[in-house]
């Protein structure tokens, strides 16, 4: 047992760190220490340059393009990634559909679309939530008919993030009707430019333009576009959801809000000290700072134990990521509120290049409301915590 | 970073387990209490036999050199057992003062005492007023020839009545609150002067108030330099604490298998009580405070042999903020989830609920901690 990193990987956080450092542009970089989303472009940008690098997918197998990373050099990847703070690779792409790719699709399809996936060339969007399938997700209705060599698709997903710059769409549709609801599921690539197919944006509570509903009316899909064998969609959604749960903790992207709340907290003044000194105000901080510390433990257990863990399946205890990353996620935007104090009410439009009015107060007030109102999605997206203690009580205690 | 154990710490955590399994069931430690001191002096020895008492310290002084690892693997199976025996107060503490601060000559003699055996340690540092700050010592330590004398009062002493050997913390110089000006005294329980009265805790452990009375100590008995045992006295309780993160573990551990048992078997109204989705999630809840308390354990143990004391005192109070609160989560979680059962003294989660809450007060209770990490600037630089 030696729970310290070896010279090794201190090696490689540095060398990453200083990657990050030299190449992040810097108008990226600002905006997401403001609070700020990256835009489509942003992420392009910044993939590219990964991806000349040969680090945009580093989990993937190295015939794929990945990096032949072990499990905490991935880690420790995805933390300094958090902390720069640089943009997140976009996930659907490259820790969703492409592993699903990669381990069950045919020679055609990894040669069309893994390269540019890596690239970001195709902008990937998720079509797997219903209205009437949430977290009951096998609940799902969408239909897709076999006629001669293609698929004829007609139904609804919601919730599609980032569907209103979707390039292609991965989705689970019901092409045995008759089957039990688990069996009966495929898993189908849609070109989101396919006549019959409208997305229309959903606004989030904070006036945001993140998700939306994607229509399909008599959508013709070529059968090529099947994953994997008809009717064993549900397999490989199990599979995708499992590596989805991997980075759901967010530690890196924590770690940075914190210190960000720290920098602001020390400029703003409670009366005649800095906000910081106020002792209610930092032992709240502090209390996130322990659990934080203790779920990056958590986190490297589930990492070092990846090593000996039968692939494909995931660690249960990775349910313990979602449920308390997400708690701390929310903690901090609801800290980072109490900062700003009264300046979280000035309300701005946000536009993706921007803002386009001048703000009332301190300009880096006015993102902090937005993001604590945004991130109640945390704790029901990727299957809502009390979806993850009946995964718990079931699959580790045994109730 | 790595997890899991050498082959050493493998064998050594599968020999303490299996003591623990053959020796240590509630019904058998019911009848250790019934001992002189509250605890068996048959475990103690054997505990000596499998070498657990000789563990932390250096191969040259007759130990087995393991460091906090193995501490850990110690203590969490100790907590487990809920056992009573002095290992915390004789091993841990005043052997962490002898290896930290004795000199060669005095590990070569008290070492082979504590690793054989056959004499129990106590640390004698608390005062009533101290709370918790570790420099709050008014017992003063008077020059007389070669030696000292020492006057004062000592409080809660852990396994102070069934101490052999008491070292004891004494103002050589300075007010009563100073870090500096701290010595430390080995004492033989038994000196004239020396005045003690045995008691038990809540839990079932025993503590002593303890008196000194012009107590005379030789210089041959004068551990490390007096005036400078502060360091030595806040490292020896950093290990401290990490040692009982270790065993909180342990004991919620048990309390939490306990309580998923119970949810499985208990029948109402028809059904297993654990087909009830509020009691899942509370059964989750307290997992979920036990896998992060494991964690910030790892944390704690890795920390306790770092050199430098700010990032180590940081590393403890972030820990022992963990820790405490998952105690007491899990541990009254636990009593809920027995329903009245869980209220009876005969069944053992109310003894674990117990101890837990005994662990949250000593050497800082999570409030302490939260106020001193807080002050130190949290765990994440600005």
């Amino acid at each position: 047992m030696d729970l310290s990193f070896t010279p090794e990987e201190n090696a490689f956080r540095d060398e990453v760190r200083t990657f990050f450092k030299e190449n992040l542009p810097k108008d990226i970089r600002d905006k997401l220490v403001a609070g700020m989303h990256a835009s489509k472009e942003d992420m392009i940008r910044w993939t590219r340059i990964l991806n000349k690098k040969g680090w945009a997918v580093p989990h993937w197998p190295v015939e794929y393009g990945g990096t032949g990373w072990t499990p905490v050099q991935q880690y420790i990847f995805l933390e300094e990634q958090m902390l720069a703070p640089a943009p997140q690779m976009l996930a659907f792409g490259v820790s969703m559909v492409g592993p699903v790719i990669y381990t069950f699709g045919s020679e055609e399809q990894k040669k069309k679309y893994l390269p540019a996936i890596a690239n970001l060339d195709t902008w990937w969007s998720q079509g797997f939530s219903e209205p009437g399938a949430g977290s009951d997700l096998a609940g799902l209705r969408t239909t897709a008919k076999r006629e001669g060599d293609h698929y004829i698709v007609n139904g609804q997903k919601t919730w599609t993030t980032l569907g209103q710059h979707g390039d292609m769409i991965f989705m689970l549709v019901r092409t045995d009707p008759n089957a039990k609801k688990q069996e009966g599921i495929s898993f189908l690539l849609i070109d989101m430019k396919s006549p019959g197919i409208t997305v229309k944006p959903i606004i989030t509570i904070e006036g945001g333009h993140e998700v939306n509903e994607v229509f399909f009316d008599d959508v013709k899909v070529p059968v090529e576009n099947l994953v994997g064998k008809e009717n064993k969609g549900w397999d490989y959604a199990k599979f995708l959801l499992g590596n989805e749960r991997v980075g759901i903790a967010r530690v890196g992207a924590s770690k940075e809000r914190i210190r960000r709340i720290k920098q602001l907290a020390t400029a703003e003044l409670d009366g005649d000290t800095p906000l910081i000194e106020n002792q209610r105000f930092r032992e709240k901080l502090a209390s996130i700072e322990v659990e934080l510390k203790a779920l990056e433990m958590t986190q490297l257990r589930v990492v070092a134990a990846e090593r000996t863990r039968e692939k494909g399946k995931p660690d249960p205890a990775s349910s313990i990521l979602k449920i308390k990353g997400s708690e701390l996620q929310q903690a901090i935007t609801e800290l980072a509120l109490e900062v700003a104090g009264p300046y979280i009410a000035p309300y701005r439009q946000e536009t993706h290049d921007g803002w386009n009015e001048p703000p009332a107060g301190p300009e880096w007030a006015s993102p902090l409301a937005p993001a604590y109102f945004n991130y109640r999605k945390v704790s029901i997206y990727g299957g809502s915590n009390e979806i993850q203690k009946n995964i718990i009580a079931k699959a580790i205690l045994g109730l | 970073m790595d997890f899991d154990l050498s082959e050493e710490q493998r064998l050594l955590k599968d020999s303490v387990d299996r003591l623990v399994a053959d020796k240590y069931d509630f019904d058998k430690r019911k009848a250790y209490l019934k001992n002189e001191h509250g605890f068996s002096r048959e475990m103690w020895s054997q505990f000596a036999e499998l070498g657990l008492l000789a563990l932390p310290f250096a191969e040259a002084d007759g130990g087995f050199g393991g460091g906090p690892v193995e501490t850990m693997i110690v203590m969490e199976s100790l907590g487990r057992a809920l056992a009573v025996e002095p290992y915390l107060a004789t091993v841990v503490l005043s052997g962490g003062v002898l290896r930290h601060a004795a000199s060669e000559a005095q590990r070569a003699e008290l070492v082979p005492m504590i690793a054989g055996g056959e004499k129990i340690f106590a640390l004698a540092h608390h005062e009533r007023a101290a709370r918790y700050n570790l420099a709050c010592v008014a017992t003063k330590a008077t020059k007389d020839g070669d030696g000292y004398v020492l006057d004062g009062e000592k409080s809660l002493v852990l396994n102070g009545d069934a101490a052999d050997w008491l070292i004891v913390s004494a103002r050589v110089s300075g007010g009563d609150r100073d870090e500096n000006g701290i010595g430390l005294f080995l004492v033989d329980a038994r000196a004239p002067g020396v005045t003690r009265r045995g008691y038990w805790n809540q839990d079932a452990t025993r503590s002593a108030e303890i008196s000194l009375s012009k107590v005379k100590v030789d210089a041959a008995n004068v551990i490390g330099e007096p005036g400078k045992a502060f360091p030595v006295i806040e490292r020896v309780v950093h290990e401290a604490i990490a040692a009982l993160c270790s065993e909180a573990v342990g004991g919620m551990g048990v309390a939490h298998a306990d309580t998923v048992e119970y949810l499985k078997t208990r029948k109402q109204f028809g059904v297993t009580i654990g087909s009830f989705q509020s009691l899942q999630h509370r059964a989750v809840e307290m997992f979920v405070f036990l896998e992060q308390s494991r964690s910030i354990t790892y944390f704690a143990t890795m920390m306790a042999s770092e050199n430098d004391a700010a990032e180590r005192a940081r590393a403890m109070s972030a820990a022992k903020v963990q820790i405490g609160k998952s105690l007491r989560f899990v541990g009254q979680q636990s009593i809920q989830l027995h329903g009245g059962v869980g209220m009876t003294y005969e069944l053992r989660v109310g003894h674990y609920f117990k101890r837990g809450t005994m662990i949250d007060t000593l050497f800082g209770d999570v409030d302490h901690h939260l106020a001193k990490l807080s002050a130190m600037g949290g765990l994440i630089a600005a």
